[in-house]
């Protein structure tokens, strides 16, 4: 295998007052693929970006970033980085334009208009380009940051809760943003606590809680793993027992046999295909009902399985 | 290595930051400036005795001068490094391919220029109310450059070392400002009596007001040679600190 674009290696953060927010984590990521840093709010998603593009110090551990340690080669690393960060920073009075010539000129670019324009253009910012920042909408404000960081072309892209508080259009948006820099050939590091997204987006998702990596794998045999998907059925007549027709699924009773509720799948589709047939064989069986819940299996749930599992495993 | 174009980059959008507010930067510290030249040049002015045979209006100049380039330069750089705190875009900056050389090259260099064009602006003013010439213009020069290099290296260091807009104010405010209306920017020290002559040579304003009136006069209360290494020293403690701050990441990293 060809060496990994980053590779971090026992990097521990601990913050004065003893927060440890990065606890000896150890992560490659490859040329060309799309990681999805997976965690809930506080797991240290953020402060792990932060430490590989210089804004967090850190405790202990390496980066080495296209093959060279970034405590020595940190110009030359930071050139090819770029970061969207979650919070919103700028100088609000600046034009568009003239904020992401900036960032070009700050990581060390010449001047390119042309290539500016083409930022600008693929964010459909370019008819907002001589309006000032603070005039434009919250998700407008979002595709600045991400133009400013695209402005050096580089070739390790960071965005750190990209969808957070975004609406479901301007979502969709964006996850079509980062399948054109794949196409390009970035790479790129997102971080999210929606699991849909890194389904929808990831190569490979890495799964973060309380600083500790808890693992790393391909998105397909993590969903497998621990994806779920869950029904409840309200039954128009309560049942004593799930019907021998349907044992062959992971169903039961709940609610004192008023809802029949079915938990599986393994996040790949298999759990809706599966509920469609329980419904199936109900008509079929006669057994009526009144409404049906369905959802996919939370973060929350996921992290909760995992962290069963981790702790069931024996030192 | 020094990364010029990130250098030029900063400063270049430093001084834009600054274009877009031209008009209030400059007019106030001319406002300022004509009201001093007014009330003490021409109205009190005309009834005091020259100073060591120079006319009062052309005396108290260099330390009006002085007076507005410490406290604007001092503000202007720390405004340039504390609103991008302030904002969160500081995080850009420190993701930058940029150390400390590109960051002080850019803000304090744009902040001194700020202030140059300042001392050409007050300079003009001057002239409408009242005569004056520049005795050594390449030693004024000089040492306008210093002042505002130093100063602006200051308040980058208050940029960073604030945690809210009062603090931002409060070195320019009350300390620069009272500091240097007592080094003598209206009065000579041989127009003071014991021990006010005492005190007031442990006033490090004093050493840069009388240097930079002798330039303009060409006599003045101390060497041009103590002022300029006394700048230069103080230039060089500012440099040294902003050094240690990028080291340590304080306030800026976390």
């Amino acid at each position: 295998m060809s060496e990994p674009i980053l590779r971090i290696e026992g990097l521990t953060k601990v913050y004065p007052g003893g927060l440890k927010a990065l606890d000896g984590v150890d992560l490659e990521i490859r040329k060309g693929e799309i990681f999805a840093l997976l965690g809930p709010n506080g797991a240290g998603k953020t402060t792990l970006i932060g430490a590989v593009c210089g804004i967090v110090r850190v405790t202990g551990g390496s980066i080495h970033a296209f093959g060279q340690d970034m405590a020595h080669h940190w110009r030359s690393a930071r050139r090819r980085i770029g970061l969207v960060p979650q919070e919103m920073g700028f100088d609000m009075f600046e034009t568009v334009e003239r904020g992401v010539a900036y960032s070009r000129g700050l990581f060390g670019l010449g001047p390119d208009p042309a290539r500016i324009e083409e930022v600008l253009r693929s964010l459909s910012l370019w008819d907002k380009r001589k309006e000032q920042i603070r005039a434009l909408s919250g998700g407008m404000k979002r595709r600045v940051l991400i133009a400013k960081a695209l402005a050096h072309d580089p070739e390790l892209l960071f965005l750190d809760e990209p969808t957070a508080g975004v609406d479901v259009e301007l979502r969709r948006d964006m996850w079509r943003q980062i399948d054109r820099l794949r196409d390009q050939g970035v790479t790129v590091i997102l971080t999210t606590h929606y699991i849909e997204e890194a389904e929808e987006m990831a190569d490979r998702v890495g799964v973060i809680d309380k600083g500790r990596l808890l693992l790393v794998d391909d998105k397909d045999a993590i969903m497998a793993r621990m994806g779920r998907t869950e029904a409840h059925f309200r039954l128009a007549a309560p049942l004593s027992a799930v019907p021998d027709a349907l044992c062959a699924y992971p169903l039961h009773l709940e609610d004192g046999g008023r809802t029949l509720t079915y938990r599986g799948g393994d996040g790949s589709g298999k759990g809706k295909a599966e509920i469609a047939a329980v419904a199936q064989a109900l008509a079929k069986a006669d057994i009526a009902y009144t409404g049906l819940d369905q959802k996919e299996s939370s973060l929350e749930d996921i992290f909760v399985d995992l962290v069963e599992q981790t702790k069931g495993v024996p030192a | 290595m020094i990364g010029w174009r990130s250098t030029y980059a900063i400063y270049r959008n430093e001084l834009a930051r600054f274009m877009r507010t031209v008009f209030g930067s400059l007019v106030s510290p001319v406002l300022t400036t004509s009201l001093y030249f007014i009330v003490f040049g021409a109205a009190i002015g005309g009834r005091m005795d020259a100073v060591g045979g120079v006319d009062y209006g052309a005396f108290i100049v260099p330390g009006l001068l002085m007076l507005t380039l410490l406290s604007e330069s001092t503000s202007n750089a720390s405004f340039g490094i504390y609103m991008p705190r302030f904002t969160g875009a500081i995080y850009e900056l420190l993701s930058a391919p940029v150390g400390v050389a590109e960051t002080l090259l850019g803000f304090v260099g744009a902040a001194a220029t700020k202030s140059l064009i300042l001392a050409a602006v007050i300079l003009l003013t001057a002239t409408l109310f009242v005569d004056y010439h520049i005795a050594h213009p390449f030693y004024a020069l000089m040492f306008v450059i210093l002042v505002s290099a130093s100063f602006s290296l200051l308040g980058f260091i208050l940029g960073i070392w604030a945690e809210g807009f009062e603090k931002l104010q409060m070195v320019p405010m009350l300390i620069l400002t009272p500091l240097t209306f007592l080094g003598g920017t209206f009065y000579s020290i041989d127009m003071l009596s014991e021990p006010w002559r005492t005190v007031v040579q442990f006033n490090p304003i004093f050493y840069l007001v009388s240097g930079l009136r002798w330039t303009f006069l060409g006599e003045a209360d101390v060497s041009i040679g103590t002022a300029l290494s006394l700048t230069i020293a103080f230039l060089a403690l500012c440099i040294a600190i902003i050094a240690w701050i990028f080291r340590s990441g304080w306030r800026l990293r976390s």
